[in-house]
């Protein structure tokens, strides 16, 4: 790790600790009484808050778990330093790209 | 790594077991993560993400619900000991403390208000 | 050995990386440490036997093993501390290549302690005045926290980043990196945190703490490279870093 994936990994860290309580206290609230399609869409459909919110929490998270999956990785297989940080660039892409992708799905579909 | 090397007697220490534990909730979520993602982007077509949420009534799916959110509780509290380590210098044991306080507070309050039991 | 003597069951490793485990029968004495049983082994049963110690006293780090599992000053180690059910395991530390049976090659540990910067880098040439360093100074306490290393490996043994990866340049050198960052009359503090900022530095550690959990001076390599991932950090946002 080089100061500037410790860096990424901390800070995204920090950055998405209130938004886990919050996202902690939605899933409580939502799962009251059985979760509902029709109450998560109500809630987020047209939201610019809560696309928002999601859009730089997926951003984060996706950054987060590939850096620590690239740790895992070089740490647990017999993956090199290259190899692993290429799948976990691939992984962070890849989350980048679903995790928007279901913003869009929840908010302007 | 063997899975062996886990029990090694050095190993026996409470920093190393919380370590673990992060480490292994952090791999669940990730391997959860882009499942949560294609699941949500259903909402394309409101029938398929309503279909899908009805699926998920089963008691299998509850439970690995319950399980994830656990997990990311867990991973939280684990993730709050390394940053008062890191950041803030504090011993490993009060670090300790309070990655166990956070856990098992989050975890049961979750788990309690998901209304699994 | 007289029938009515308590016997010691002692495993021991034999060979190199590849080996296996001798059993040997040790008459139990009372007071009796690791390196006592160690030592009667090869005077009285096996002269072949391999193995290090110096001061026999718990000041030169030399006699360090693993002992039913963990990394110890075999000299400070009263056997009746050990053995749940009269059985002791001896080994070489881990993480080391072993030369042969308790003996391990302790180059990749100090090739690490260099690459670290843990040395003093002499300023730009004599100065006037003696450098002055309070003993009150938050730095030199700092430094005074970190400095009683004597290098003998326990550490480094215990060290699970260490064992999932070869090029980490592990707790003792970076302990040492922090007590060097400290001296105030060090030529070259910046280099140090260049030292630590590589694939090999001090981001690498997880916070185990098997480190601290294992070291018989007490150190805290852990709260060591702790501040060094601050101090790097800070050094990296203010664009003082290359990388």
């Amino acid at each position: 790790m080089t100061p500037l994936s410790y860096l990424l990994q901390r800070g995204t860290a920090m950055f998405m600790a209130p938004l886990i309580i919050i996202h902690l206290i939605v899933i409580i609230m939502a799962v009251q009484g059985g979760l509902s399609a029709e109450e998560i869409l109500a809630r987020t459909r047209g939201s610019i808050v809560w696309g928002s919110f999601y859009g730089v929490f997926v951003f984060a998270a996706a950054i987060h778990a590939g850096i620590g999956v690239q740790t895992v990785l070089r740490e647990w297989t017999p993956l090199g330093r290259l190899a692993s940080a290429n799948i976990g660039h691939t992984l962070i892409t890849i989350l980048w790209v679903l995790g928007a992708r279901a913003v869009y799905a929840v908010v302007w579909a | 790594m063997s899975v062996s090397g886990i029990t090694r007697a050095s190993r026996a220490h409470p920093g190393f077991v919380a370590a673990l534990i992060h480490r292994l909730s952090g791999l669940a979520l990730a391997i959860f993560l882009p499942l949560h993602f294609l699941s949500l982007g259903l909402a394309l077509e409101t029938e398929s993400f309503a279909g899908f949420v009805a699926w998920t009534n089963q008691p299998l799916v509850k439970v690995s619900e319950a399980l994830m959110v656990s997990a990311l509780a867990v991973h939280f509290a684990g993730g709050l000991r390394l940053l008062a380590v890191e950041f803030f210098g504090l011993t490993r044991a009060l670090s300790l403390w309070i990655a166990l306080a956070f856990a098992f507070g989050l975890g049961v309050g979750v788990l309690f208000l998901m209304r699994a039991f | 050995m007289s029938p009515s003597e308590r016997v010691l069951k002692v495993d021991i490793w034999r060979g190199e990386s590849q080996g296996h485990y001798q059993s040997f029968e040790v008459p139990e004495r009372e007071n009796q440490t690791v390196l006592d049983v160690v030592s009667y082994i090869q005077r009285h049963l096996d002269a072949a036997l391999a193995y290090r110690f110096a001061c026999r006293v718990g000041v030169c780090g030399s006699c360090a093993m693993t002992v039913n599992g963990r990394p110890r000053w075999t000299c400070r180690t009263h056997v009746s501390r050990v053995t749940g059910g009269g059985k002791l395991t001896i080994a070489p530390l881990k993480n080391l290549p072993v030369i042969r049976d308790l003996v391990t090659d302790m180059t990749p540990f100090f090739e690490k302690w260099r690459d670290a910067r843990g040395r003093f880098v002499p300023g730009d040439g004599p100065r006037d005045e003696m450098a002055e360093v309070s003993p009150d100074s938050p730095q030199r306490a700092a430094a005074s926290a970190a400095i009683e290393c004597i290098n003998c490996g326990i550490c480094y043994a215990a060290c699970d980043v260490v064992s999932w990866r070869d090029d980490y340049l592990g707790p003792a050198a970076l302990n040492r990196a922090w007590a060097a960052y400290n001296d105030a009359r060090d030529g070259d503090r910046p280099g140090i945190l260049q030292a630590m900022s590589r694939h090999s530095g001090c981001h690498n550690c997880h916070t185990h703490h098997s480190c601290a959990e294992h070291c018989p001076v007490a150190l805290n390599p852990t709260f060591s490279i702790a501040a060094l991932k601050r101090a790097t950090l800070k050094a990296k946002l203010r664009g003082e870093l290359s990388r």
